[in-house]
């Protein structure tokens, strides 16, 4: 148990660590949503860049499987159409926001912003008040 | 080298640490995420252990950066220019947080997720035996997920910038 926590805290500097190197090397904010959407527009040297932090994403996982052994846990569950529409409000809501638990919650909270700040405790709330519904609900 | 490479290597570099930070931290598992929010219910408070520690280490690079008169390999620091909290800013993290809590993923779950039996998993449909038998314990849900991460990038962004026309003009 006292392992996992071990792995649990370095695996959350990490995040923290690529976030503060993506700003100081690249002055860029790591905010996944927002590199989501620069990916698909131009200007193309931004797309490309963006593109390549998309492709270290995915492959982080790949990374883990190659030093650990086996893939990190990941439960799916609930209805499948919920699932996808819960998809497309997170594409819409993080877009309309500027932002999500990357942008607003590593990179804006670390940096101060009082926009970020706002923003954590709104889709905190939304989020706590949605599990809390859906559990009354038994979905 | 030139400073454009070595921005691309950084951003690939830095992607990578991210992804790989997210699988260890734990947090790669929508269901400890819901269990985070399950406040009233059955509450896991791991996350905020790990966003405590995500945001602190990210802070140092931050206060680093103060003290720096520009980025190693770019002309200047990228932040953003809005700085009021507007209705917009509030309801898209409303709306978000809603989607959060429903699935228990939020963008960078669903990319770092692709591989896990997401997309790559479900289109390349033989490569995953050959990657990891055990890697999809229900192939529908997987493909759904795959399919929602899908719908993030297509769907949503072009949708929200039809609200937001300042922000870019659609990718195709």
């Amino acid at each position: 148990m006292l392992f996992s926590y071990v792995h649990s805290l370095i695996g959350s500097a990490l995040i923290g660590l690529a976030s503060a190197l993506y700003f100081v090397l690249d002055g860029r904010i790591a905010g996944i949503s927002g590199i989501i959407s620069g990916a698909l527009k131009p200007p193309h040297e931004d797309r490309l860049r963006n593109a390549a932090f998309l492709f270290g994403l995915f492959l982080g996982p790949i990374l883990y499987r190659m030093s650990a052994g086996g893939w990190p846990s990941a439960h799916y569950g609930g209805r499948l159409s919920l699932l996808a529409l819960a998809g497309a409000l997170v594409g819409f809501g993080t877009r309309l926001g500027s932002g999500c638990t990357s942008g607003h919650g590593v990179c804006g909270l670390a940096r101060r912003s009082p926009r970020s700040m706002a923003a954590v405790a709104v889709f905190l709330a939304a989020g706590v008040v949605t599990v809390a519904a859906m559990n009354r609900l038994g979905l | 080298m030139t400073n454009a490479i070595m921005r691309l290597l950084v951003a690939l570099g830095t992607g990578g640490l991210f992804g790989f930070g997210l699988s260890l931290s734990g947090m790669l598992d929508p269901k400890r995420v819901r269990g985070f929010l399950d406040v009233f219910g059955n509450f896991d408070p791991s996350l905020a252990f790990v966003l405590v520690a995500a945001v602190s280490v990210s802070a140092a690079g931050y206060l680093l950066s103060r003290r720096m008169r520009e980025p190693l390999f770019e002309r200047c620091f990228h932040l953003p220019a809005q700085r009021r909290i507007d209705r917009r800013l509030i309801e898209g993290a409303a709306v978000f947080g809603i989607g959060w809590g429903m699935s228990g993923l939020c963008p960078g779950l669903f990319f770092a997720s692709l591989f896990l039996g997401g997309m790559t998993g479900q289109v390349f449909f033989f490569a995953v035996d050959y990657i990891d038998a055990r890697l999809t314990p229900d192939v529908y849900v997987c493909t759904l997920t795959g399919m929602a991460a899908l719908a993030v990038a297509i769907i949503g962004a072009p949708l929200a910038m039809s609200f937001r026309p300042e922000i870019s003009r659609l990718p195709w």
